[in-house]
């Protein structure tokens, strides 16, 4: 037995990634953050404070809005129907009589519940039978695959009129409203996650380190919860990001269809749009634009966060540093557009860790 | 898509294998290929049924749906056991697919119509405006993808992304609200609603043959005012839901052909004087080309969801605009209806999307 | 413009190239300069890191953008009329260079090769860029380059798809593209290394063609020292980014000058190094040794891969029989889809038996359900080829290592197992501090020995060891090697080796027996099997790996072209 300890075997082998950083700058967000350059750190920041400003508001609506979102009148009285913006009514009253700003910032509120209860309980859902599927294949498998893609083929929005027909039966209060439209939305989500969950469990199964605890001879149990578990679900954070800015826009539809909630058990902006729908033709626009642009910023804030997330884990995608600043007395680099880091073993000096 | 069905099953010893099984999967070919991705439409539409039947009969009846409340315990219950509505579940369900094979989708409650009739005449106003949103999706997505993945990481590219985002940010309802409160009231270009003015409308069915696809109508017609007429009153729908798809379009083509563009061949042919155009113009866009056509026919999906809430907004009076009517009225016979239709179209397009992808790509041709 | 003297095709002056990256910039090439003569084999060698692809590749402007390229590299045109320097060039005059005056032949010809358009019509698209040829030209020309790289039937096969070629066909492709402009120079990044050795030879055989037949230069980026001893006139080795030695071939192996190139030679595997050991080993054996209970044992082994949707099954493994004694390594040596990797997933329960019998610490595997065979399973340890994946990325080295005492609770817990982990550590010479670490943070090597731990963990009688050094570099390589050798003969187990390179298996091996197709040909200890092959197939096997040294290496060929 050799006495001497070599800790490195050779110059050249070094390990492909420098160390995880810890602590702080490791979070999942942070780290994103640090790594961006240009153009990409540019997207993410404006996607952050969008997303940011959404769930302040939502955290604070109580203080911020001005009135409660189903109040018709106060002291002065009523406040009369589709009212022009004015210093009581900074974005006017639509056509119901309400305020238009208390309306929009109570809307964060409503769609902040619906995102995380239906991406609560699709992840919880679509996890395990992913997983399940993935790791056991079989009839199992097949069936559920099958399924899925039949219903990740058909129009989100379709499938949810039809569940909310199921759950809703007229039932309109804040509770139940906001659960029959979650739940709507998570029929939708669960085929999505089952469908990730699935691919990575099948490809994670196929990895060296998989095998090698089944040659120690681990049960299923303890490979798929030390294992599989915690890597087939690495990429969750970024779809859950995309997938909220999706489970408003199907709140938004079903609101606009009438499938919403009504207006005295909570603030909805798609039902408000459907009601500002005939202020249009008459021109009247501050009952539309106001409820419109929240839905856009709110949804662009959450796409630009779950995009970027999206680019920088995908090394195909992602933006690196350019060429380091040339010393002037040095001749012009030669820059090949759109050519990322060749995959050659001598060249993955950038490849940085997930 | 179905393809995952089959994925490994051999572990880690199926590198080893896989040569010789591509070389015998040629030997398959392209015709059975088509044949078992033929076979597979008849599962997918046999499980929305199944799925739509299930769901929508979990509340009970639909004439008891329709108007419980609105009549007497014994009248309801009189025209519930007529209409079969009490007999068991499985039954019912039996009967309801042989109905659907025969092409038979029953009547509607609320309205009394034949519901495959009602299919058909809506029918063709949807088909028509999908038709204008997705000529709207190509011609801006297309073409916009492939410049923002060739300028990638510069000016234009982030313009061109911020501009899918929002496209895919706002709601097609609101858009068309903005679109017709610019160009219908304040500038008083366009119409504000509908498929064509009333005249048109009259003159367009009272034709002989008339197709429900207003344009094929007013083409035949000749009547160069009618054509106008109903080009103009398409403009904002198509453009409202057009542009949520191309969006959708425009980012998928950049990430394909950003991938493609870095990929081994295209630095293979880099490597021997290729000019950049020409290799994005065909040694990269190509081979994107395959799961670009894959992606699109997922998006069929979008834009009939999409066209649902666009009708609404534009009075356009097709399959969505009728659904939402339907809805209020609780006629859920007539909702089932539309929502299989749209399960059999979706399991359609999504056939012939993977025949496409199949004669682009050699790898299943041959 | 500058006219050189001498007719240097390409010639480098003082390159450097830094990129730029997450951790900061990173030098991958310092101050190297090199020149190739016209008709000239320039090889320039080295291991993973040392900046040889990066120099390659910055020839024809090739880099990433993340990279700063300083110096210069002249390229002179076949003709010798015109020289550019490749750093200074706009994109446009760059593209007029590329592939007439040098062009490149890749690593993996499956990514070189589109695979939606075929292959003709990428012939004729280089062709395209430097000139006007119409369809039926290029297609003419197309035609006569793939007859001359040596494609049969190249009318019909013109037309056709990358997909519908073996491999080494679409390498001869990627070199026939190269070719087609008859360039100067050709830059070859490593083009046998994805291949299978009887393909390298024919490969190296149609390179130093193109030499002899276009008088084509070639700078080859290797890091085999059996090709360079093949095929190279010059060699020049690279370390860490610089130029350690440059020398003709036979100087370079004869008598090397810098401490790394000795280093390198030295560690390469050569046939015929591991006989004496062999030797030594069966003399040492106990009597009766022969008649022990095998720990592995197949006869008639049928392994099946079944067809999906009406495609017939794969046989990966057909009617093989073997034998492994106790305290005995079996190397097991075959070219890709042999079924050499199945036959070892199979003796660790990892892949179905089909047909046949095979019996592993005496249990028939042919019908085995995982729950009786789970109790074997600590008397087997297996090391995977890959060592990127063969750690939990999310579990410390120490975890992993004691995962097999906890499965077996030997330990509670892998805290408690840790005395036991810091002990293996030691036995594969890593330092007890790297237990708390995590995979990424060690290089391939280190993992390859903590693998090696994980496997000894619980004092198996079996090691099945997938090809565990074909990911690493040679000298890392040897060290690996040298530690399994020494642990096999320390603690006694039995072992099946799988190797693709006849050396590594000479090296380690008692016993060597060769697969083939599925089928075992020969089966022998190894003076047998490499001193005197009985079969065709191992001769051939044999006569085409390369070995590193020139001399030798050309009268090899010349056996190597007669059983052609």
């Amino acid at each position: 037995m050799a006495t001497s300890i070599t800790a490195v075997d050779a110059p050249g082998d070094l390990p492909a990634a420098g160390r995880r950083p810890r602590g702080w700058r490791g979070l999942p967000v942070i780290r994103q953050l640090r790594q961006s350059v240009g153009l990409q750190r540019g997207m993410l920041v404006a996607g952050l404070i969008l997303t940011g400003i959404f769930l302040l508001t939502a955290l604070f609506a109580p203080l911020l809005a001005p009135y409660e979102f189903n109040q018709l009148r106060d002291a002065a009285g009523s406040f009369g129907a589709q009212q022009a913006p004015s210093s009581e009514h900074w974005l006017g009253t639509t056509v119901g009589g309400y305020d238009v700003l208390s309306r929009v910032i109570w809307g964060t509120r409503t769609a902040l519940y619906v995102i995380v209860a239906a991406v609560l309980m699709s992840i919880v859902i679509g996890v395990l039978l992913g997983l399940v599927a993935g790791y056991f294949g079989g009839w199992l498998d097949r069936v559920l695959v099958v399924v899925a893609d039949a219903i990740y083929a058909f129009p989100s929005l379709l499938l949810a009129i039809v569940v909310g027909i199921v759950l809703n039966g007229g039932e309109s209060s804040l509770r139940g409203g906001i659960m029959a439209a979650a739940l709507s939305i998570t029929v939708i989500f669960v085929p999505q996650y089952l469908r990730v969950v699935r691919a990575e469990t099948v490809r994670i199964k196929a990895e060296a380190y998989v095998e090698s605890a089944r040659v120690i001879g681990a049960s299923n149990w303890r490979i798929m919860t030390r294992h599989v578990f915690r890597n087939a679900t690495r990429t969750l954070p970024l779809i859950v990001t995309l997938n909220a800015s999706e489970a408003i826009l199907t709140l938004a539809g079903l609101g606009f269809l009438g499938f919403g909630i009504e207006p005295t058990a909570a603030a909805e902006w798609g039902y408000d749009l459907q009601k500002a729908l005939s202020d249009v033709t008459s021109g009247i626009w501050w009952t539309s634009l106001f409820p419109g642009l929240a839905i856009v910023l709110v949804v662009m804030g959450l796409t630009l966060v779950g995009e970027s997330l999206n680019d920088l884990a995908d090394p195909r995608l992602r933006t690196r540093r350019r060429g380091p600043a040339t010393p002037a007395d040095v001749a012009e680099t030669s820059v090949v557009p759109g050519s990322p880091a060749a995959d050659s073993s001598d060249l993955d000096h950038g490849k940085g860790s997930l | 898509m179905t393809t995952t069905t089959t994925e490994l099953t051999g572990g880690g010893a199926a590198p080893e294998a896989a040569p010789t099984a591509a070389r015998q999967r040629r030997s398959g070919g392209l015709g059975s290929y088509l044949l078992v991705r033929f076979l597979l439409i008849f599962p997918t539409i046999f499980i929305l049924v199944t799925t739509v039947f299930v769901l929508m009969r979990l509340t009970g009846d639909p004439i008891t749906a329709a108007q419980g409340g609105r009549l007497p315990a014994e009248e309801l219950a009189r025209r519930v056991a007529e209409a079969g509505y009490d007999r068991p579940i499985l039954v019912q369900y039996w009967e309801y697919l042989g109905q659907l094979v025969r092409g038979d989708f029953g009547t509607a409650i609320s309205d009394g119509r034949e519901i495959s009739d009602m299919l058909t005449s809506f029918g063709a106003a949807t088909l028509e405006l999908a038709f204008y949103a997705l000529v709207v999706a190509f011609v801006v997505g297309i073409p916009l993808g492939r410049l923002a993945a060739y300028l990638r990481d510069r000016w234009p590219d982030a313009v061109l992304r911020v501009f899918a985002i929002l496209c895919y940010a706002t709601p097609v309802f609101f858009a068309g609200l903005l679109l017709k409160l610019v160009f219908a009231v304040n500038l008083g270009w366009l119409p504000v609603a509908g498929r064509a003015s009333t005249g048109a409308e009259i003159q367009l069915q009272q034709q002989d043959g008339s197709t429900g696809i207003y344009l094929i109508d007013a083409l035949t017609l000749g009547d160069g005012e009618v054509i106008q007429d109903v080009l103009e009153h398409a403009v904002l729908p198509a453009v409202a839901l057009g542009l949520l798809t191309a969006g959708v379009f425009l980012r998928l083509v950049r990430t394909n052909v950003i991938g493609t563009l870095g990929s081994g061949y295209v630095e293979a042919a880099r490597s021997r004087g290729v000019s950049e155009r020409r290799l994005l113009r065909k040694h990269a866009y190509r081979p994107a080309l395959i799961p670009i056509v894959t992606v699109i026919g997922l998006q069929i999906a979008l834009l009939l969801g999409g066209a649902v809430l666009t009708e609404t907004t534009f009075e356009w009076k097709g399959l969505g605009f009728q659904l939402v009517e339907y809805l209020q009225a609780r006629d859920f016979v007539a909702v089932q209806g539309i929502v299989v239709l749209a399960a059999v179209i979706v399991a359609l397009v999504n056939f012939v999307v993977d025949v496409v992808a199949a004669l682009i790509d050699p790898r299943v041709r041959y | 413009m500058t006219a050189t003297p001498a007719r240097d095709v390409v010639g480098i002056e003082n390159l450097s190239v830094t990129f730029a990256t997450d951790a900061g910039d990173v030098d991958a090439v310092r101050d190297v300069s090199l020149t190739v003569g016209a008709g000239e084999v320039l090889a320039i060698v080295g291991e993973s890191g040392s900046g040889k692809t990066v120099t390659a590749r910055s020839i024809l402007g090739l880099l990433p953008e993340t990279a700063l390229t300083r110096g210069a590299i002249l390229l002179t045109s076949k003709d010798g009329d015109e020289t550019h320097d490749v750093v200074t060039l706009s994109r446009r005059d760059l593209g007029d260079v590329r592939g007439r005056d040098a062009a490149m032949v890749f690593q993996e010809p499956s990514t070189a090769l589109n695979p939606v358009f075929p292959v003709g019509w990428q012939i004729a698209e280089g062709l395209r860029a430097h000139g006007a040829y119409s369809r039926k030209e290029a297609r003419a020309k197309a035609i006569d380059v793939l007859r001359r790289v040596g494609i049969p039937n190249p009318e019909e096969r013109v037309d056709h798809y990358p997909h519908q070629f073996s491999g080494g066909q679409k390498q001869r492709i990627v070199i026939a593209q190269a070719l087609a402009l008859d360039p100067g120079v050709i830059i070859a990044d490593e083009p046998t290394t994805a291949l299978d050795v009887t393909v390298q030879a024919e490969i190296l055989d149609l390179l130093r063609r193109c030499r002899d037949e276009f008088g084509t230069a070639i700078v080859l980026i290797t890091h085999n020292m059996g090709v360079v001893a093949d095929l190279a006139d010059r060699v020049a080795v690279m370390y860490q980014g610089r130029i350690v030695e440059q020398a003709d071939v036979r100087t370079l192996f004869s008598a090397p000058v810098d401490e790394y190139t000795r280093q390198l030679l030295g560690s390469v595997p050569r046939l015929g190094e591991g006989r004496a050991r062999t030797a030594d080993r069966a003399t040492a054996r106990a009597a009766g040794w022969q008649e022990a209970t095998p720990v592995v044992e197949a006869r008639d082994l049928r392994i099946v891969y079944p067809g999906r949707l009406r495609q017939p099954d794969f046989v990966a493994v057909d009617g093989v029989s073997f034998a492994i004694r106790p305290g005995e390594v079996l190397g097991l040596v075959g070219e890709s889809g042999s079924g050499k990797t199945t036959i070892g997933r199979a003796i660790a329960g990892l892949t179905r038996v089909t047909g046949g019998s095979l019996t592993v610490h005496g249990a028939e595997m042919n019908g085995m359900k995982e729950r009786a065979f789970r109790p074997l399973r600590e008397r087997i340890g297996f090391v995977f080829q890959d060592p990127a994946s063969s750690f939990n990325p999310l579990l410390t080295i120490a975890d992993a290592v004691a995962e097999p005492l906890v499965v077996h609770k030997r330990a509670k817990n892998p805290q408690e197992a840790r005395g036991r982990v810091d002990e293996l550590l030691e036995a594969v010479q890593l330092p007890k501090s790297f237990g708390d670490r995590f995979p990424h943070e060690l290089s391939g090597g280190q993992r390859q020995r903590a693998s090696l731990a994980r496997a000894l963990a619980l004092d198996p009688e079996l090691l099945i060891a997938d090809e565990p050094t074909s990911a690493l570099d040679v000298s890392v390589q040897k060290r690996v090697l040298e530690l399994f050798d020494e642990l096999q003969r320390e603690l006694g187990f039995a072992c099946l080796f799988i190797s693709h390179d006849l050396a590594v298996v000479d090296l380690l091996a008692d016993r060597i027996a060769v697969l083939y197709k599925g089928e075992l040909v020969e089966e022998g200890i190894g003076e047998q099997v490499l001193g005197a092959p009985q079969h065709p197939y191992t001769q051939r096997l044999l006569a085409s790996l390369p070995v590193p040294d020139p001399d030798e290496q050309a009268r090899r060929r010349a056996q190597w072209d007669r059983l052609r």
